[in-house]
């Protein structure tokens, strides 16, 4: 495809223009080096959209099967229907094999194709080990920038559920009825505690009821072992049942994220400095390991570096791109 | 019986031929001829609109209308399918599941019309959801309502409609879909104790009662073309339904326990090349289901030796017809006695299947029956990896089949010299006549007692009353298909099944020469990738109300198996939908997948859209069973590939979209 103006592209982005979302989605993805020039510039270009302080990035996690495109196809439509606007980023694993990935989750879920407010990109793992995408962070600043509400959805109960929690605003973990081994974690303090919970496929009122009250003791044993009410300890984390495919339970789930959203509100560009403080961190070590790290001067140091540069207007690609270049430097001058 | 085993002549089974397409009118000209050449029952093809509940007029069955079968809008139109056939002496078997009682309930109301008491109706409703699911992708509803509808429709036919087989459990299309023997089997018969289950939970059956439901129970069963296997399979499913029925329902009545099957043979295993040589497999197959006495079937219909070509034409048909005639009236078969009991190979071959079978039967049953291994989609996995493990035997030469892999080489058929004359081609004026038909009925009809009946319909929905006398009320109002399936989809919505493919592990080609070719083809993709910098990205789409998705699944897997990032979205979507998710996820590529014949009313329309969103210049290529003809047009629209059945070898296609993705990139 041509070349385009970035700034025009920004704008069309931020004007929720299909065809410009995706050709950015698409730009996000390009792993050629001279992508990464461009991509950071969009990036730095979307980072005040409008849209983009005022939303709410929903992580929704959870092991597999539990119905989570069905639960967020069946919630992204509830969404439209209070007249917000919805992007959801959909992860898959790659074959560790071939590379290549089946991107089922379209599959499950059923929209309105003429919905100028919706809008789904599938993206796979490509053997990242973090569990979310190679592009996955960008996507969704792309997409936060253009949709009022935006859905990124992968499976896993563990790495990628720990990543996502540096990319959305609140965390919501899907389990089903008898899955007893997420309670073990959760009461072991292996898995963080989740801003939302949400019992799906509780089509049977009994199932579902012994269910949310396994969770309620899970959660009080986590606590009493000393876990954190997630990151926020003034939050208590709701236990929600619903049926994705009866469609019950969504209404009290999009309540609870709004509610959520809005006790964020005074604390939200701090937690989302954070999340890109962990991105930058994530994206340097990936690209240059422990040596890379330590000739930098270490975490604890290339944490305050970050949080200092990326609160005076740098973007965590830029910054990224500005360590690297120093490490190299560095490198330059060691014998 | 006398000494050498010879006996009073069998009755030969049931003769019929699926069979029904355009209109109502034309295909009760076709059944009144099929009858007089001696064909012994009727067995209707409804068109794709009518078995997933659209109206003509609905914009989702455009292309579709009298392609695979009749359309069945209203009574009107089921008048019309029977008219001078009286009820009272017909044997009908329907192939139907998702709208089966609607269907039903339209029958019934015809028979009463010509004053048939339904006490005395003979036939048959598919009435299998489990299947369709799985397989063959004309459900509606999500499994609940959709087991309620089974029920229903078996409760009332066993007190009503007592002659009637309510339910055919189909084996059939699992083994299209890939099922191994055994597999083929074990899900049936789990499907069949998920329908007793359901009915017995219904409470509307008395205990001392419950036989003549089981009585009731009929299998529409597959063979193919390893036919001693296959009549082994015969003999262990009348083994496995005489323990099942024994041990699990109790049913002390030896005739209410018996296996009562019919059958089609394999359509699957027809080939393209070399077509001819179908009949000779046609004929192999239905031995396998005629030469047990003790476990032959109770009805036959055999495909037409053209059927991958496109749709056979009444020769065709009659063809396979006189087949089974000459096998039935021709041949001493019908003269003697079980001809295998006390066969060594055939018992031991019988027993090591009906105990594979019965073992994975307890698999399915621990994992919670065969609706929630259809949710978890466990069966369809297991289904997705066995036919691509049937597949890759045929690509690289394990499995012969004569004329594809193995003697390719023959002198030109004189039967297919003129390719275009050798099918059936539906008058493309059928849909248009066919809506405007449908308009003139919704102006003529009693528009009060019409919304009367809906709504009778949409009360009885929501309680747990029998569907199927509101139902009959609303055939006698004159309610449409399309309404009465949107009226309970209003209450019950509509479900989208597994596709089984995600989970699907598929074993490495191992080793030699087909190992290179996937290398090849993987290291092609990486290349590809550095080069463009993201992994090319190919949608597969299923536009039209076609649900036979194996071919769009077997590309899928095969396609991320080399290396693409594939989406798929599963069956029956809309062009509107498929250029929606190009330009949502930015693909490289776009293939598609119909088997119903409406290819060229799709297929433009998706390029068309394309163009209109902009991405005119990604790939198109498309697959299915599509004459010579139609794909040389379609090539000239600017299609860049199209795939038939004869090209079974699949690295060859995906070696093609690798081409085209380069090309494309190397263009921009």
């Amino acid at each position: 495809m041509p070349p385009s103006d970035l700034s025009d592209d920004a704008r069309l982005v931020m004007s929720a223009d299909k065809a410009a979302v995706s050709r950015a989605l698409n730009l996000v993805e390009d792993r050629r080096s001279d992508a990464h020039a461009r991509v950071t510039g969009l990036l730095a270009a979307l980072k005040d959209a409008p849209k983009a302080a005022a939303g709410h990035r929903v992580g929704l996690t959870g092991p597999p099967g539990v119905g989570k495109s069905t639960l967020t196809s069946t919630l992204a439509r509830s969404v439209r229907r209070r007249d917000r606007t919805v992007g959801v980023v959909a992860v898959d694993p790659s074959s560790i094999r071939s590379g290549g990935s089946l991107l089922g989750d379209r599959a499950r879920m059923s929209f309105d194709p003429s919905d100028a407010g919706l809008f789904v990109r599938s993206l796979a793992t490509a053997g990242e080990v973090g569990g979310l995408a190679y592009a996955a962070n960008s996507a969704v600043r792309v997409l936060a920038a253009a949709y009022d509400i935006v859905v990124i959805e992968t499976t896993g109960v563990g790495q990628s559920e720990i990543d996502i929690v540096h990319v959305a605003d609140t965390v919501v973990l899907v389990i089903q009825p008898g899955s007893g081994d997420v309670l073990q974690f959760l009461k072991a303090g292996i898995m963080e505690i989740p801003d939302i919970l949400v019992v799906n496929k509780a089509d049977h009122d009994e199932l579902a009821q012994r269910a949310v009250a396994d969770l309620r003791g899970a959660l009080r044993t986590a606590h009493a072992a000393g876990a954190g009410g997630g990151r926020d300890a003034d939050w208590e984390t709701p236990i929600i049942a619903t049926s994705a495919t009866k469609g019950t339970g969504i209404d009290a789930l999009i309540d609870a994220l709004d509610a959520h959203r809005q006790h964020l509100d005074a604390t939200l560009p701090a937690r989302r400095r954070q999340g890109e403080v962990q991105w930058t961190l994530d994206l340097f070590s990936r690209k240059h390991g422990e040596h890379g790290l330590a000739t930098l001067g270490g975490v604890a140091r290339l944490k305050a570096r970050a949080e200092r540069d990326l609160a005076g207007g740098d973007t965590p690609l830029g910054l990224c791109e500005h360590l690297s270049r120093e490490y190299v430097s560095a490198l330059g001058k060691t014998p | 019986m006398a000494e050498d085993g010879k006996q009073e002549r069998d009755r030969p089974w049931i003769m019929r031929t699926y069979s029904g397409h355009s209109t109502a009118a034309a295909s009760n000209a076709l059944y009144r001829t099929n009858l007089a050449k001696g064909q012994t029952g009727l067995s209707v093809a409804f068109d794709l609109p009518t078995q997933t509940g659209y109206d003509a007029d609905d914009p989702l069955a455009r292309g579709e209308v009298g392609k695979v079968g009749v359309p069945v809008s209203h009574i009107g139109d089921m008048r019309a399918l029977f008219d001078g056939l009286p009820l009272d002496q017909m044997n009908t078997s329907m192939t139907i599941n998702a709208t089966a009682v609607w269907l039903l309930s339209l029958y019934v109301a015809v028979a009463e019309e010509q004053g048939v008491d339904p006490s005395v109706l003979r036939g048959t409703t598919q009435n299998d959801i489990i299947k369709e699911y799985l397989s063959r992708g004309t459900h509606i509803f999500p499994p609940a309502p959709s087991m309620r509808l089974i029920t229903d429709l078996i409760t009332y036919t066993v007190d009503e409609v007592p002659k009637w087989n309510p339910i055919n459990i189909c084996s059939y299309h699992l083994q299209e879909a890939g099922a191994t023997p055994t597999q083929e089997l074990a899900y049936a018969l789990v499907t069949a104790i998920g329908v007793l289950d359901a009915v017995k939970a219904t409470g509307r059956v008395p205990e001392s009662e419950f036989g003549t439901v089981v009585g009731r129970m009929s299998f529409f069963v597959n063979a193919g073309i390893r036919f001693v296997e296959e009549l082994c399979k015969m003999r262990a499913f009348v083994e496995l339904w005489d323990r099942v029925t024994r041990e699990r329902y109790g049913v002390t009545d030896p005739k209410q326990r018996r296996f009562r099957y019919g059958v089609q043979v394999n359509s699957l295993g027809l080939t393209e090349q070399q077509p001819e040589n179908n009949v000779i497999r046609i004929v192999l197959e239905m031995l396998a289901v005629t030469l047990s006495k003790d476990a032959r079937a109770r009805a036959i219909q055999l495909p037409a030796w053209n059927e991958a070509l496109g749709l056979p034409r009444p020769w065709d048909q009659q063809w396979s017809l006189r087949a089974q005639q000459i096998l039935a009236y021709e041949s001493d078969l019908l003269e003697y006695a079980d001809l295998f009991k006390g066969s060594e190979v055939v018992e031991a071959n019988t027993q090591r299947l009906v105990d594979s079978a019965w073992a994975e039967v307890q698999e399915v049953l621990k994992r919670g029956g065969a609706v929630e291994a259809v949710e978890n989609g466990y069966i369809k996995q297991r289904l997705v990896e066995s036919n691509a493990a049937r597949l890759r035997a045929i690509e690289n030469g394990d499995q012969v089949v004569v004329g594809v892999n193995k003697y390719v080489e023959g002198a030109p058929s004189p039967l297919t010299e003129n390719l275009d004359d050798a099918i059936l081609t539906v008058d493309p004026e059928v849909d248009a006549n066919q809506r405007e038909a449908l308009g003139h009925w919704k102006l003529e009809r009693d528009g009060a007692a019409v919304a009367k009946a809906l709504a009778e319909l949409q009360r009885v929905a929501n309680t747990d009353e029998n569907m199927m006398i509101a139902s009959i009320a609303a055939a006698h109002a004159g309610v449409t298909t399309g309404e009465w399936a949107n009226t309970l989809r209003q209450v019950w919505g509509e479900y989208r099944a597994p596709t089984g493919v995600a989970g699907a592990t598929v074993k490495a080609s191992g080793s030699g020469a087909s190992a290179e070719v996937i290398d090849r083809l993987r290291a092609r993709l990486s290349d590809l990738e550095t080069r463009m910098g993201r992994r090319a990205k190919l949608l597969v789409g299923k536009p039209g109300l076609d649900g036979h998705s194996n071919g769009a699944e077997q590309i899928a897997i095969k396609a991320r198996d080399v290396g693409f990032d594939v989406v798929y979205e599963g069956i029956r979507v809309s062009p509107e939908q498929i250029v929606a998710s190009a330009l949502e996820e930015g693909v490289h590529l776009i293939g598609l997948s119909i088997l119903s014949g409406s290819h060229l009313a799709l297929v433009p329309e998706v390029a068309e859209r394309l163009r209109a969103a902009g991405l005119g210049d990604v790939p198109l290529v498309v697959g299915g069973i599509i004459p010579d003809a139609d794909a040389e047009r379609l090539r000239r629209e600017g299609i860049a590939a199209v795939y038939t059945p004869k090209d079974f070898e699949l690295d060859n296609i995906m070696s093609d979209l690798i081409d085209l993705v380069d090309r494309q990139h190397a263009a921009e």
